[in-house]
């Protein structure tokens, strides 16, 4: 229990912390650039993540982990 | 007809706006309607192939629908084969040495003093992913979807749900999803006994077949993996974004790798036996992710870190840094970096000493064993008519396993314990 309410305190601060930053919807031009998108090209994440997933003994983070494949 | 292009490009560039890609991409909130149905298609084609070891071809077709009340649908197919050498697990030995096939059907020979591996590996997997996204209340988004993966020996399902959220003028995004997969594997000779050694002996010799089954203990077994993440994303200002999960996946059921042994070896470090490897039945992995996205006045810096810890003991830490360099012409060349570090899990060890004690879970699988890899890439990308895209990678990856602290004995100093792998990505990706 202690973690969640460590976790949902976390929320709250970064949330409060949030408010100030930002831009109005006008200020948008630059981050509406495609390039700007947080995963810029999920064909080559997908690749990445079976490649590391099948190598590694780390998955996910950016998105689930999950199993998917017996690969060697 | 230049006016709607022009107002097809708008249209796409407002909904990249809202693009919270919390998980993976998946989730999508759109800043305002729609007017207009659109499909947009990724192909790739992408070849990796290691030195003297494993080469695996991938072709991905993946369809996005966009319709005209912000509902995306996402659906994409994946086939890969896999054929090549992999490490088996053992250690190098001053002398030739046999091993019986994970099948059971016929044994392989490895020269001195170098790296077992099974060249036996050969696989085809089909893939196929669907997810749905649509905004919901003022301000949420919702997504579902699913993954069906079938290769000749492994099944996998999952299924997942996501909820997001927008706060603060759209500039804070909150998420949270969970997913549940369920994977059945079926290898050809069956699950080994944990720790029982692998038989050695004349594979044409009559009794040979009831002999290797006895070191068997079924024909499939399963595991499932529970996931669950939370994310924020935060934009900073008008140049930059922010994002970050904290992920817990849980997993139980079948983790032991049926294709892997460990070198059981004498005082002087020879082989005597190959035991098969024994993993825990269950897994929790803590994932903390973080990454921006800054747009300098020459490019486009996209930089993550990842840390994760398990109760197998194993942490890692990885870095990933890219930046997208745009040419006046409408082509860009992308530099990338990606270095990524573990810690061995408690029960992996290079060779177990004939006379120790055995453990209850062991493993010489380097890919659970201290491991530090990096990876060097370039993609280069031209703009087509229509604004259609084609796009060329080519990633160099090396992996050096490393010694635990384990120290070498007899035979063992004179070869190689850690050989380090070296492979090449090459990638070509065509959107329309």
């Amino acid at each position: 229990m202690h973690k969640y309410k460590i976790l949902l305190m976390v929320s709250i601060v970064l949330l409060s912390g949030c408010s100030s930053l930002g831009v109005q919807p006008w200020e948008r031009d630059l981050l509406a650039k495609k390039e700007m998108a947080l995963t810029g090209s999920p064909i080559d994440s997908a690749l990445d993540d079976h490649i590391y997933f099948s190598k590694e003994a780390t998955s996910g983070g950016r998105s689930f982990g999950g199993g998917g494949c017996g690969c060697n | 007809m230049q006016l709607k292009k022009q107002n097809k490009s708008n249209l796409k560039a407002l909904l990249t706006t809202a693009t919270c890609a919390l998980l993976g991409g998946t989730v999508q909130a759109a800043t305002q309607a729609n007017t207009e149905e659109t499909w947009e298609f990724d192909t790739a084609l992408m070849h990796y192939s290691e030195t003297d070891r494993v080469s695996a071809t991938e072709v991905i077709i993946a369809g996005k629908k966009t319709f005209v009340n912000d509902e995306v649908l996402s659906l994409k197919l994946t086939f890969d084969t896999l054929t090549g050498a992999s490490a088996n697990g053992a250690v190098a030995q001053p002398t030739p040495q046999t091993f019986t096939r994970p099948s059971g059907n016929g044994q392989y020979t490895i020269q001195e003093g170098e790296t077992p591996l099974d060249d036996t590996f050969q696989d085809t997997r089909v893939q196929f992913t669907g997810q749905w996204t649509q905004p919901w209340w003022e301000g949420y988004t919702v997504s579902v979807g699913g993954n069906l993966s079938k290769e000749y020996d492994y099944t996998s399902i999952s299924v997942n749900g996501n909820i997001a959220r927008d706060f603060n003028n759209k500039n804070t995004t909150l998420s949270i999803g969970t997913a549940y997969a369920y994977d059945l594997i079926e290898p050809e000779g069956g699950i080994p006994d944990p720790l029982s050694a692998m038989l050695i002996g004349d594979s044409d010799d009559p009794s040979f077949e009831s002999e290797f089954n006895a070191t068997r203990i079924g024909s499939d077994d399963n595991k499932t993996t529970f996931d669950v993440l939370f994310g924020v994303t935060q934009v900073i200002n008008r140049k930059m974004i922010v994002q970050f999960n904290y992920s817990l996946s849980t997993s139980s059921g079948y983790l032991t790798d049926p294709f892997k042994v460990i070198s059981s070896v004498n005082a002087n470090g020879e082989a005597q036996e190959y035991l098969h490897e024994n993993r825990p039945d269950d897994r929790t992995k803590h994932a903390f992710f973080g990454q921006t996205k800054y747009h300098f006045d020459s490019g486009f810096l996209d930089a993550s870190y990842r840390y994760m810890t398990d109760d197998w003991e194993i942490e890692s830490h990885t870095f990933d840094v890219r930046y997208l360099i745009p040419f006046s012409n409408g082509h860009f060349i992308e530099p990338h970096v990606r270095m990524y570090t573990q810690s061995a899990a408690d029960f992996y060890q290079p060779f177990i000493q004939e006379d120790a004690p055995l453990p209850d879970f062991i493993s010489a699988d380097y890919r659970i064993g201290d491991l530090d890899t990096y990876t060097v890439g370039l993609k280069y990308g031209i703009p087509m008519d229509n604004n259609n895209e084609l796009s060329f990678r080519l990633e160099y990856y090396h992996q050096a396993p490393k010694s635990n602290g384990t120290e070498a004995i007899g035979v063992l100093n004179d070869v190689e314990l850690y050989e380090p792998i070296d492979a090449i990505v090459a990638q070509v990706t065509y959107s329309f």
